[in-house]
């Protein structure tokens, strides 16, 4: 059951970023750019996704468990860090060039185009610089429980 | 209103629907950079794998439906577009989320991780855009 919530969730997170506009990159960059003609449809995008977590985590995090699973698995980092600060930064650089966010990356996969075939190889590269050089030497468990994102 | 902006709140509730499904259900975050860095490095790989699938799927499914597929832009320098994946990587690896993670799962626990995180990626995507269009001269 686990692996079918899994699938579903992540076929209605992929037409919503579709239907968003949020894997054509030109929308996304129209959105950052806001010297130039400013699209605002992406507001509208980040209003109904985060409206929609405010009011739904609220109850369910309220609950004693999830429905198919012994528990809750978040992350307990409180600590804003070295890492929070540069990585987001790097991010909002990678982003504000290229105009894909991960998501929007991997629907490529959905419409491949050329894009494809020079962004996701570039991501998986960064991935992997952070994980064989950058992560900090921290125990199995610990490391998968505690990335939200 | 009109229609775009109509599509993109319904897309957002989507998104955030699907998030709140595999939190509810399954008890886990909808976070695609984890997802797509436990895919290539954890143990763990089915989960991850299943939920990266689905968003493919759904994203096909949209252009099914005679959704604008994205195009391959002309003009945009290859070297750019490599520089900005290998950063969106190390970038979402370093602060442990990206979009989805911080932005609409982070924000929607009130995180204040997340809603630092979420401020500057947002502040410094603006600046990037703004830099690399109108200073650069590059259309992106």
């Amino acid at each position: 059951m686990n692996n079918v919530v899994t699938l579903l969730a992540g076929i209605i997170f992929g037409f919503g970023l579709a239907l968003a506009g949020m894997t054509q990159p030109q929308i996304v960059l129209g959105f950052l750019d806001v010297a130039g003609e400013w699209n605002a449809s992406l507001l509208f995008v980040l209003g109904g996704a985060v409206g929609v977590t405010v009011l739904a985590f609220r109850f369910i995090l309220k609950l004693p468990k999830p429905i198919f699973a012994s528990e809750f698995r978040l992350s307990d980092m409180r600590r804003i860090d070295a890492p929070l600060i540069t990585g987001s930064t790097l991010f909002g650089i990678g982003w504000g060039i290229s105009g894909y966010c991960p998501g929007p990356a991997v629907a490529l996969f959905a419409a491949p185009n050329s894009e494809l075939w020079v962004f996701i190889p570039a991501l998986i590269l960064g991935y992997a610089i952070h994980h064989f050089l950058l992560r900090p030497r921290v125990s199995k468990d610990d490391e998968q429980d505690s990335m939200c994102g | 209103m009109n229609a775009q902006f109509l599509a993109a709140l319904a897309g957002g509730i989507l998104i955030g629907s699907a998030a709140v499904l595999l939190l509810w259900l399954n008890g886990r975050i909808a976070g695609v950079s984890s997802m797509v860095s436990n895919v290539l490095f954890s143990a763990e790989r089915m989960r991850p794998a299943l939920f990266l699938m689905g968003i493919v799927d759904g994203a096909a499914l949209y252009y099914l439906l005679g959704g604008s597929v994205p195009v391959a832009r002309d003009g945009f320098p290859v070297w750019l577009l490599v520089v900005a994946g290998v950063l969106v990587g190390i970038g979402t690896g370093l602060a442990r989320g990206c979009t989805s993670g911080h932005g609409v799962c982070g924000l929607g626990r009130f995180s204040l991780r997340s809603l630092l995180a979420t401020l500057i990626f947002l502040s410094v995507a603006i600046l990037t855009t703004y830099l690399v269009r109108h200073v650069f001269g590059v259309q992106s």
